[in-house]
């Protein structure tokens, strides 16, 4: 509920749009988006609820982190024109995007094509195999980074299923948005 | 504090082998030596029919001499080896570096070498009560485990030693290094490791000296040199100082570390001179402050 | 769980399975494992890596959850306690047995002289870092402390734990897959030669805070640890985590070649109808570091392998090369002299 009412306060209208046309309304060809200039603004309050949801749900996510959730991980999915930072701190849990060309301060960069962090996301690949095959490339803090590995490896089920679910009413459209990057993305990509 | 010679680690020919220790017997202020083969079954026949003659000499000279087991016990040659050696109990104590010595010793004193995995007081005490009566520490234990071990050992009548110089022993494989590097496998080594008496150095792609190869075992590459810290030692209550020995003048290196212990001269000094006598290799005390053992803490 | 069943036919051995985890518990014994091992958070267990192994509270939910379903748990305490630091082993040994590990897995002697002592009704393992690789070493361990069973060092050959396995008076574990122990177990001090970190008192060999990947000007991968340089990977080469035995180096009579050992996996389904013809108790996996997608994979695998077998039928080995270190999977020492 409390997303609808950030989304109509918020949401400019291509994210209005996925409510009531599904996820391929919003999407410009691949190679288009990569060049568009991001909205950032809308996605913020996405992302921070995202967040806020799992720390709620998952509270030995934070435990497994040990002090690694003092890090700040650059997440840079190849095929984003914008960068994420996440900062899993339990005391107050942020995640946000930025614009390339300000990449923020970051103690960890994990960088990867969509389908390939997604399927990190939710434990369905073993991220060893990804890495020694260079799909994922990870630079800075390993000890941070093998941290949050090992502790999203503890979380039963997709995370991102948790993360469709943390929208409620909007959960099966965010799903279908989701399974729908995964396609376009994964067809590239494969 | 005593000073110890212990095992020669690498493929030396037999007559240099012998030699070495004829020399040390006449002429290193030394009390006791450690000899026999650690690394390589295959490598005993080349000298084991001096071994007589070696102790001799070295009981002659004054020493306390030890017979040294395989460091690591696994196909028919090595079992047969260890049985050997340990049948030789009368001549010399057994120092044990496998646990399958102790099967084979069957209550008989013996003392433990360095591979022997003897970490805490416990596992010392166990050991004691199966006839230990002194104890090589594993070349990684840092000061204030040594210190635990030395108050231990001594409430219980035994003695210490500490790796004090030479290249550390690190790693033993069922893999000859040696041979592979030279594209042969272990059985077909054709004792390829003589080449390199004190090791054969191992650099990181940009160049870094890292490691050395001996046969099966890995050594440090930087020289462990704990003679600024033999003050130390001796507060901390360890027995002796055990010398790994090397291609060079051994009996100097030991003149170092018996003046070092006597406090004839300082530790700084005697550090100044082992750089002049030892090898041409980076000192390593890194160990012993808790640290990385190729680090240097001055 | 027909994975857990005990085969109608001859003798059957048992899958033991990692979990660095309690989902990665979970995981395994959905997949048929017979067994599966894990330990404490901290140094007493030999992969003490960030983020991974189970609390106290953790354990005893996974051994509950475990023996509802017909399989057991093994609890690591398999690492060696440094002077002055015995109590945090104790503790790890007593609590073992409280939470009701069907065994427990130990090294060190003065670990395996307390447990023997303090908890004489448990069953104790030998773990492989104890590296009890002669029949002599391993019938000392069974005279000294009552051990069931040991797990034997990745360096013999099959015609050897053959051997083994007739003169030593417990069960056999082996290893069929994962990591290949190219240094003996317990007796490698190479990581706190670079590092600082012990293997066998800290429970971590390459720990991840010593651990970095540079890229270099021309597009290789750095991968390094401490302050030296463990490999280098060309742009297209697949990389591997800086453990110094896997790397690459410069010597007199070589540059830039595997000294040790290449980037390989274990993996011994070619071998396992000798190894089970051998008389071995149990085939272990290796990889409580490794992430759940690769236990469900490798253990159902393997679960589907040795059911097959049983069966009478050939294993297929082809999917559990995705999951090697570097891809590539070798049988090792287990399969010939060759080897060494």
């Amino acid at each position: 509920m409390i997303l609808k009412d950030v989304m109509r306060t918020f949401a400019p209208p291509p994210l209005r749009r996925i409510a009531e046309d599904g996820p391929r309304a919003l999407l410009p060809p691949p190679a288009l988006l990569r060049r568009l200039p991001p909205p950032l603004l809308p996605i913020q309050p996405l992302l921070h609820r995202i967040v806020t949801d799992i720390a709620r749900c998952h509270p030995r996510l934070f435990t497994r982190l040990g002090d690694s959730a003092l890090r700040r991980f650059l997440v840079d999915v190849e095929e984003l024109p914008f960068v994420l930072l996440l900062q899993p701190n339990p005391a107050e849990p942020r995640f946000t995007a930025h614009h390339r060309h300000r990449v923020p301060a970051h103690d960890v960069r994990i960088a990867g094509t969509f389908e390939a962090l997604f399927r990190l996301l939710d434990s369905e690949a073993d991220s060893d195999a990804l890495f020694f095959s260079r799909e994922i490339v990870v630079e800075g803090d390993t000890e941070a980074i093998v941290a949050l590995r090992n502790a999203i490896d503890d979380l039963e089920g997709p995370l991102t299923e948790d993360i469709a679910a943390a929208f409620g009413p909007l959960a099966g459209i965010l799903r279908r948005l989701l399974a729908a990057l995964r396609t376009i993305f994964g067809e590239k990509g494969s | 504090m005593d000073i110890v010679m212990g095992p020669v680690l690498f493929n030396w020919p037999a007559e240099q082998w012998r030699d070495f220790w004829f020399r040390i017997a006449d002429e290193a202020p030394v009390q006791r030596a450690v000899i026999g083969e650690v690394v390589c079954a295959k490598r005993a026949p080349l000298y084991f029919d001096l071994l007589d003659e070696v102790i001799e000499r070295l009981q002659a000279g004054g020493k306390q001499v030890a017979l040294a087991t395989l460091a690591e016990v696994m196909s028919d040659v090595d079992r047969r080896t260890m049985a050997q050696v340990v049948e030789m109990a009368e001549m010399a104590e057994i120092e044990i570096n496998d646990v399958s010595a102790l099967w084979l010793l069957e209550g008989k004193p013996f003392a433990v070498g360095p591979y022997m995995n003897v970490y805490n007081e416990r596992t010392l005490g166990h050991l004691m009560k199966k006839g230990a009566r002194r104890f090589a520490l594993p070349v990684e234990l840092p000061a204030r485990s040594l210190a635990v071990m030395a108050a231990a050992a001594t409430e219980h009548g035994a003695e210490t030693e500490v790796h004090a110089w030479g290249r550390a022993p690190l790693a033993l494989s069922a893999r000859c290094y040696h041979a592979r590097a030279h594209g042969r496998t272990k059985d077909s080594c054709q004792y390829v490791c003589e080449e390199d008496p004190d090791g054969m150095e191992v650099r990181t792609l940009d160049g870094r000296p890292f490691l050395a190869v001996n046969g099966i075992q890995t050594l440090s590459y930087g020289c462990v040199d704990l003679s600024t810290r033999v003050k130390e030692l001796r507060g901390l209550g360890v027995s002796a100082l055990r010398l790994s020995p090397h291609s060079v003048d051994m009996v100097q290196v030991a003149r170092i570390f018996a003046d070092a212990a006597a406090e004839r001269i300082s530790g700084e000094e005697a550090h100044a001179r082992l750089n002049e006598a030892g090898l041409p290799l980076p000192a390593a005390n890194g160990f012993f402050h808790a640290r990385a053992g190729h680090e240097w803490v001055a | 769980m027909s994975g857990n069943a005990a085969h109608a036919g001859g003798f059957r051995p048992e899958l033991v399975c990692p979990a660095g985890t309690p989902a990665g518990l979970r995981t395994a014994v959905e997949a048929g494992a017979d067994a599966v091992y894990c330990g404490y958070i901290g140094p007493t267990n030999a992969r003490n890596f960030p983020g991974l192994n189970f609390t106290r509270e953790e354990m005893a939910e996974a051994i509950d959850y475990a023996h509802a379903r017909g399989a057991k748990v093994l609890v690591t305490v398999n690492s060696f306690p440094p002077a002055g630091r015995f109590e945090e082993w104790r503790r790890a040994v007593d609590d073992a047995v409280a939470a009701g590990a069907d065994a427990l897995i130990l090294c060190d002697i003065g670990v395996l002289e307390y447990a023997a002592e303090a908890h004489p009704g448990q069953r104790l393992h030998l773990s492989v870092q104890a590296g009890a690789s002669s029949p002599e070493a391993i019938r000392w361990y069974v005279h000294e402390f009552g051990v069931k069973r040991v797990v034997l060092p990745r360096i013999l050959t099959v015609a050897e734990i053959r051997r083994v396995q007739e003169a030593v008076p417990c069960e056999i574990e082996a290893f069929v897959f994962g990591n290949i122990g190219m240094m003996a177990e317990g007796r490698c001090a190479l990581s706190n030669y670079a590092t600082g970190r012990s293997t066998n008192m800290d429970g971590v060999c390459s720990p991840a805070d010593q651990v970095s990947y540079r890229k270099d000007a021309q597009g290789n991968l750095n991968s390094r640890l401490g302050d030296f340089t463990i490999d280098r990977y060309g742009p297209d080469e697949n990389a591997g985590y800086p453990t110094i035995c896997k790397g690459r180096y410069n010597t007199p009579v070589g540059r830039c070649k595997y000294v040790f050992e290449e980037p390989r996996s274990l993996n011994l389904v070619p071998l396992l109808p000798d190894l089970v013809a051998a008389g071995v108790t149990a085939l272990k996996i290796e990889g409580r570091q490794r992430s759940r997608a690769y236990v469900k994979a490798v253990v159902s695998a393997f679960r589907r392998a040795l059911d097959d077998l049983a069966a009478g039928g050939t294993p297929d080995i082809a999917a559990l090369s995705a999951l090697a270190e570097g891809r590539r999977t070798t049988t090792g020492a287990f399969g010939s002299k060759a080897w060494r």
